[in-house]
């Protein structure tokens, strides 16, 4: 205790990550290379038609093959999990396909060796054979229901606003959630003008560079699972559930998680290796390589056909927006999508009639799920695309026309919720004036063209959830802090640390976080959504409130005068006679919210609380080429009060480049539901030469019921970013982009098009 | 099947022999037979730099360097930097610049740096890009790498690497 370190004030303090050291030095731990004594590993043989019934599965071969443990089949599945489907918002996936496939990738059985290259040559021996079914693979076809991919919906009981969808047949939605709002029809009847454009966007996925892998140690009573997951509380209950077990008897262990941006979350590939383990009767690991998350888990492609009606003074009286998401043929977390994003989808506008229809779609594609932004990125890409169409083409400045219709404090937004502690427009101000917007731009001239353009999105944090947070304190006044929040990068243990601290006046870098395992940590919803630091960040501030108040308690007990500053040791020494007992604080939270109308999707109380971010860019077009240089991408977010304004940083600009890859080249290319750029050969992220010069900043604000003024940050750096550079090649160049991403090619076919020359199809 | 060969080669100071198949990768070898999981494969193809090993002073992919080929050379992994009496350089100017998120790729750029310093002490911002071009971060955490790297060659030349490589 004799450290420089001062305690207090912990909030606001750029702490470095608690687990630095061990990260820097290669010893953080990973499940991707976690190994355990007698572990098989297991290879996945996967579906090679996007839509099929099984006629035969040969398994001779490979199981003759020297080294080879055994070869499992979907029916086999069946012998320890009777009812093997599982899934989030649905029980619609099988663990190993069951009599039908739905997609090219879908696994159809799995190979088991202790040598990893044996299991992978001996799953290539698998012979499959399929009567192919018509397919389907884009969510507007899906949505005319000529081909269904699944027979019957299959709604999970997680969720008690899904269970009127259960046995549905011969449709592919999933999900329709509506908005009603005053009259949408009336105001486009009594507008001066109505435009209407239709956006899109491409399928892309998160490729955390520790690919997805689960290892499970799994007796007919009694499972272990480590794996890489974003939800243990989640896979517990799954896991649990599948093999009808109580939730005792699952033991959840995630490390650190190499990456996880929604990829890991709800279950992945927890129940194949569970179920695996219990075949086989050894600890089997399924560790997935970076090609096959391809055909694992994705984000969601779009269509978002949005209208707005105008009256004569520019002010936005109705907007209809119909968005169709791409789920894919298993609907993981895609219904929530559909709903919990849907409902802002009309964007950050104060608009008195409005109308909302979002469709969960079912294709025959790999799945799609959560990507940092849980949908809202696909939204502000249409909206904010679309109001600068409108602003420009009814002659307004894009900010001006932004301005007048913002969605201001005190104001309903669409769905009845009274907005509140959300600082929008000093958020599109602070980006006006970093580009100097009200300034005159130098536009170049000849081949290469100037623009600017900026964006700004609206995101309600998904509710009502709950987080559970334990603190103790030890014999020696040491505090460790046990909570289900995953870290996977965005530093959540050193901000738990941090307010853990502030409440009980001890450095955060003094304070043990410890890593996630079920059979400790108590439950959490999920590590999503930007949600953690808000509900887990309270349940951490309670639960210290709580042993601060057994410590006062504690001092009453042994005769320290009020307001003693006895230290923690001594305190525990008078009362034991020697180091030891312990101090325990605990506490749940689950904020209020008011679930929506089924019909009309109105609620006082729609979120506990709102995000608001945008960005700003300056570019210059290559006219000959098409190709688009960034020149300044200015990111701007409220994020309430900073915990760690270090780390916030960090996020901001981490998840603003990784929207600059989805916007400007990041493609999975599908030929009849194949992806055929599934490598990272051939599908490209950022790398270091594809940073632009950037600002990251936040505005002043204060979440007035987060945890010492906090609310999330991880997804907001995503949300203008693709908006704003269409908008800003349009301000350059004059046409209009309305599909991701922005390729030199798209932008220069919109061009030679533009000037009655257009490029042959390829 | 192709025989096991035994190799003999210098890992993190020390001489150390395994037994090898022709088609183990390093990292494999590295993960399976010395408990070593700093290098991690990701991609699998040479292109993230998250399994990046030092052989014989050289930064190489260790998903794609096949084990038997390290016969005779020296190897540094990330474990051997810095020691017990604290870190190295290049490791404190990474947890001062903030330059990591998850962390399954800082090993790498670490390695990639050390690398870099030691025929470059004095790189421009161009010279470290170019360098780190091949590692990648889904994370993104590139603008703080530039600065630890930055970062390290001030400290670098004041206080030499306490690693023996």
């Amino acid at each position: 205790m004799s450290d420089a370190l001062t305690p207090g004030a912990q909030v606001g303090r750029s702490v470095p990550r608690l687990e630095a050291k061990a990260k820097v030095s290669g010893r953080a731990e990973y499940t991707h290379v976690m190994r355990l004594p007698g572990m098989l590993q297991a290879k996945i043989v996967r579906s090679t038609v996007p839509h099929g019934e099984i006629e035969s599965i040969d398994v001779s071969a490979a199981r003759a093959m020297p080294g080879v443990y055994g070869v499992y089949t979907g029916e086999d599945v069946k012998t320890v999990i009777p009812d093997p489907y599982y899934g989030p918002a649905f029980h619609d996936q099988p663990i190993l396909a069951l009599g039908k496939v739905h997609y090219i990738g879908e696994p159809v059985a799995a190979v088991l060796a202790e040598d990893p290259h044996v299991a992978e040559a001996a799953a290539q021996s698998v012979v499959v054979s399929y009567r192919e079914l018509p397919a389907v693979f884009d969510e507007m076809e899906a949505a005319e229901d000529n081909v269904v991919v699944h027979d019957q919906l299959k709604p999970a009981t997680t969720f008690a606003d899904l269970k009127h969808l259960k046995g549905r047949r011969n449709t592919n939605c999933a999900l329709d959630f509506k908005l009603r709002r005053g009259n949408a029809e009336k105001g486009f009847a009594s507008a001066a003008d109505v435009f209407e454009h239709t956006f899109r966007t491409q399928k892309v996925l998160h490729l955390s560079l520790e690919p997805l892998v689960s290892i499970a140690d799994a007796t007919p009573d009694h499972v272990t699972l480590h794996t890489s997951s974003q939800g243990p509380s989640f896979v517990r209950t799954e896991i649990a559930r599948l093999l009808g077990l109580p939730e005792n008897r699952v033991r959840v262990k995630v490390p650190y998680l190499g990456g996880g941006y929604g990829a890991k979350l709800y279950i992945k590939m927890e129940a194949l290796a569970v179920a695996l383990s219990l075949l086989a009767r050894k600890p089997v690991k399924v560790a997935l390589t970076i090609d096959e998350v391809f055909y694992t888990i994705t984000k969601h492609p779009s269509t978002f056909r949005i209208k707005t009606g105008v009256d004569k003074d520019g002010r936005i009286i109705a907007r209809k927006c119909d968005v169709w998401w791409n789920g894919g043929a298993y609907a993981d977390i895609g219904p929530r999508v559909t709903q919990k994003s849907g409902f802002t989808a009309s964007g950050p506008y104060d608009i008195e009639n409005v109308s909302i229809d979002s469709y969960a779609m079912y294709t025959n594609l790999p799945p799609a799920g959560a990507l940092r932004g849980f949908g809202i990125p696909q939204l502000v890409w249409a909206y904010e695309s679309h109001t600068d169409m409108v602003a420009r083409a009814l002659g307004r400045d894009p900010l001006d026309f932004r301005k007048q219709n913002l969605l201001r404090t005190g104001r309903p937004h669409a769905t009845g919720t009274v907005m509140k502690d959300v600082a929008i427009e000093a958020v599109l101000d602070r980006i006006a004036a970093r580009l100097d917007w009200s300034k005159p731009f130098m536009r170049g001239e000849g081949v290469l063209r100037r623009g600017r353009g900026l964006a700004v999105g609206l995101k309600a944090v998904i509710a009502p959830t709950t987080s559970v947070a334990i603190l103790n304190i030890s014999g020696d006044g040491s505090c460790t802090v046990y909570c289900g929040t995953i870290d996977m990068g965005q530093g959540s243990d050193t901000a738990m640390a941090q307010i853990a601290g502030e409440v009980l006046n001890i450095p955060a870098e003094r304070i043990r976080v410890v890593p996630r395992d079920t059979d400790v940590t108590p439950y959490d919803m999920g590590t999503l959504g930007s949600r953690s630091l808000f509900h887990m960040g309270h349940a951490v501030r309670l639960a210290a409130e709580d042993a601060k108040a057994k410590i006062a308690a504690l001092a009453r007990e042994v005769g320290e005068p009020e307001g003693s500053n006895i230290p923690l040791r001594e305190l525990f020494v008078k009362k034991y006679g020697m180091q030891a007992g312990n101090i325990v604080g605990t506490a749940a939270y689950k904020p209020d919210y008011a679930p929506p109308d089924p019909a009309t999707g109105q609620t006082p109380n729609a979120t506990p609380f709102w995000m608001a971010a945008g960005a700003g860019v300056e570019i210059e077009v290559d006219t000959e080429t098409g190709h688009i240089k960034i020149l300044r991408l200015i990111n701007v977010a409220d994020v309430g009060r900073a915990i760690n304004p270090k780390i916030v940083e960090t996020q901001l600009s981490g998840a603003a480049l990784m929207q600059l890859g989805f916007t400007l080249f990041e493609k999975m290319h599908l030929e009849g539901g194949q992806v055929v750029n599934a490598s990272m050969a051939d599908y490209k992220i950022p790398g270091i030469h594809d940073v632009p010069p950037m600002l990251n900043e936040t505005v002043e604000n204060t979440q007035s019921n987060g945890p010492f003024g906090a609310k999330g940050a991880g997804e907001v750096g995503t949300f203008g970013v693709s908006p704003a550079i269409a908008n800003a090649i349009e301000d350059a160049v004059g046409v209009r982009l309305t599909e991701l991403p922005l390729t030199p090619e798209a932008v220069l076919r919109a061009i030679r098009a533009s000037q009655g020359r257009p490029l042959e199809d390829a | 099947m192709a025989a096991p060969r035994r190799i003999a080669f210098t890992l993190n100071g020390r001489s150390v022999t395994a037994e090898v198949m022709p088609h183990h990768s390093l990292v494999e070898m590295l993960q399976t037979q010395f408990g070593l999981t700093g290098a991690r494969e990701s991609c699998g193809q040479g292109l993230c730099g998250c399994c990046t090993v030092l052989v014989d002073g050289k930064p190489v992919s260790g998903c794609l360097h096949l084990a038997v080929f390290v016969d005779g050379a020296e190897l540094v992994t990330i474990e051997h930097l810095g020691g017990p009496q604290g870190l190295d350089p290049v490791q404190e100017a990474f947890i001062e610049a903030g330059a990591f998120q998850c962390g399954y790729c800082t090993p790498g750029f670490v390695l990639m740096t050390k690398a870099l310093l030691a025929h470059n002490p004095e790189p421009d911002d161009e010279q470290i890009k170019d360098y780190l071009a091949g590692n990648l971060c889904r994370c993104a955490a590139y603008p703080e790498i530039v600065e630890a790297v930055r970062l390290a060659a001030r400290t670098s030349k004041a206080a030499p690497s306490v690693a023996r490589a």
